[in-house]
């Protein structure tokens, strides 16, 4: 099925994660996803989550540069929400979820892959959380909001750039060994 | 340690291509010379990316959390509203920044407007007059004010002529003792009243032997209260054939109740009578069917095995008027208990199995469900 142009606007909006177009998909697609949760035993809260987790999927595929999706977004989310809530239920010792009519397709690669960046963001979290402050927010303004050493040195009170710059470089190592320490571990 | 510094400043400013072409050919030299600065690179570029991803999957999160509270609030997606304090945080978040402008406009008009005054005013000093007005005009406000206030106190006193001769009422509700399973687990629904002083309470089936309970959940106000079976001997009597309903009940609909006004079940059969209890009080209705001490706690059922309501009491100076507290309240019970971590399985009765039965059916399949409620 060919991608219309609207639909082609929404996955570039949210490659960039633009609200607008992120609130659009999200309107257009979040009662179905919904519907399918509770008529298989879910509730609200479970259809937010897996609906949520879906859209993190989509942004995966379209982030990573793959744009191109050969079907429906409301086909794409339909079908990886359902593999997802098979797999809680499946957790839960339940095993079946309900034919529906929508159309599907096959979502095993972005599973996998989806499977695999979730348990590293996880990891990073956990890092991240583990590293307490000021190393934290000193990480993320440098490295994430790619704020210079001379705004970072007056906004957090070194007395001088090369202060903040070692202090930046401790910290990084900090944060590298909590990373790679569970890294290593869960990965082969 | 400077020099390690000096090393992972190079590589960063190689990876983000900040370096010069010269120096780029000499990194690159170095890099197919050193094993450990490749290492270095390949490590760090492969980290800097986890650190966006996370970044970024992080960033989603929160618009996606926004989006859903945003779109739920607007009823854009048939998810739940927000309620309580979640509400409070989420339109503090989200007119922050229109009320900050608000703010800032009313300023900017505040200084124009007395600054105007202030320009205008050293001319005008017949404008005295005007002032004065003004005050008495606040005065009359006051007055005005202070007139309601009495009116309101003169009203608070008519509505306490109203009620002082309301307690002198002999209206003694009954106390007795019946409950309900509501959970095959064990947990019991009954009257708050029915264990109010309480020590120990203990449950018999219809000729079953006592079961020590406690009492897991209150609400004196609604004389609502759950007690959790603690006898290891209890054992579930299957499941349970009666559904709580969530809304109301019809004048007129015909209702049944089984309780314990003595040590025999007894059955119970009349009508709702009016959809509020006592003076109007929303929280019960009326309705007429005979009860007697023992019987508050007894669950009130429709013809369709659907629990209405909890028999409370009766009114002692008027002929059959019997209250019961809404069953909508003992799902709003439930709700509360479950936030507890230790009862959050409890788990109302899902369907009635007694559509359609015989009433003599309906009750056999009822009677094992229901309890003496003993309470010293």
């Amino acid at each position: 099925m060919k991608l219309d142009n609207n639909e082609n606007a929404l996955l570039q909006g949210l490659a960039r994660n633009d609200k607008r177009a992120i609130e659009s998909i999200y309107k257009d697609n979040y009662n179905l996803i919904q519907a399918l949760v509770i008529n298989n035993n879910g509730n609200s809260e479970d259809a937010k989550d897996i609906f949520q987790e879906a859209m993190i999927v989509l942004f995966e595929k379209v982030r990573s540069g793959d744009v191109t999706l050969n079907c429906q977004v409301r086909t794409f989310i339909y079908s990886v929400s359902r593999r997802l809530w098979l797999k809680r239920l499946m957790t839960m010792n339940r095993f079946q979820v309900a034919e529906g009519h929508e159309e599907m397709v096959s979502v095993d690669e972005e599973m996998e892959e989806h499977e695999k960046r979730n348990n590293d963001f996880l990891i990073m979290e956990k890092a991240m959380g583990g590293l307490g402050e000021p190393c934290k927010s000193l990480l993320e303004a440098f490295y994430l909001q790619k704020k210079s050493m001379q705004d970072i040195a007056s906004g957090f009170g070194y007395t001088n750039p090369e202060n903040a710059k070692n202090q930046k470089y401790k910290c990084l190592m900090r944060l590298k060994k909590l990373f790679f320490s569970q890294y290593k571990n869960e990965s082969p | 340690m400077i020099e390690d510094i000096k090393i992972l400043e190079a590589v960063e400013r190689y990876i983000s291509g900040q370096m010069s072409p010269d120096e780029r050919v000499y990194f690159e030299q170095l890099r197919k010379t050193n094993p450990d600065i490749d290492q270095m690179v390949v490590e760090h570029t492969f980290f800097l990316q986890q650190m966006n991803r996370f970044d970024e999957t992080r960033k989603l999160k929160n618009n996606l959390a926004e989006t859903h509270i945003h779109l739920s609030e607007k009823g854009l997606i048939r998810s739940p509203r927000l309620k309580g304090k979640a509400k409070v945080i989420y339109l503090y978040n989200r007119y922050k920044k229109v009320s900050a402008i608000a703010a800032s406009i009313a300023g900017i008009t505040a200084l124009t407007f007395s600054a105007l005054v202030w320009s205008v005013s050293p001319e005008k000093t017949a404008n005295k007059s005007d002032i004065v007005n003004l005050s008495r005009d606040i005065q009359s406000i006051s007055q005005k004010v202070g007139e309601i206030e009495k009116k309101s106190q003169e009203m608070d006193e008519k509505i306490t002529q109203v009620t002082t001769p309301a307690t002198d009422l002999p209206i003694q509700y009954k106390s007795g003792g019946t409950g309900f399973l509501v959970d095959a687990k064990g947990y019991i629904v009954t009257s708050e009243h029915v264990i109010q002083n309480a020590r120990n309470i203990a449950v018999q089936a219809f000729n079953g032997p006592d079961l020590p309970a406690t009492v897991v959940f209150r609400d004196a106000a609604r004389d609502i209260a759950i007690l959790k079976i603690t006898d290891k001997n209890f054992k579930s009597p299957g499941t349970i054939p009666y559904h709580i309903r969530r809304s109301g009940a019809d004048i007129a609909e015909p209702i049944f109740t089984l309780g314990f006004p003595r040590n025999d079940i007894v059955y119970g059969e009349g009508y709702l009578s009016a959809k509020t209890g006592y003076r109007g009080d929303t929280l019960t209705c009326q309705i007429t069917v005979p009860a007697n001490r023992g019987n508050s706690g007894s669950p009130i059922l429709n013809f369709n095995g659907e629990v209405i309501g909890i028999l409370s009491g009766k009114q002692s100076n008027a002929e059959g008027a019997v209250f019961a507290i809404h069953s909508k309240y003992i799902v709003n019970a439930i709700n509360e208990l479950q936030k507890d971590s230790a009862h959050q399985l409890i788990k109302l009765p899902s369907a009635s199995q007694l559509k359609n039965a015989e009433r003599q059916q309906q009750v056999k399949k009822i009677e094992s469900f229901v309890y003496m409620v003993k309470v010293d």
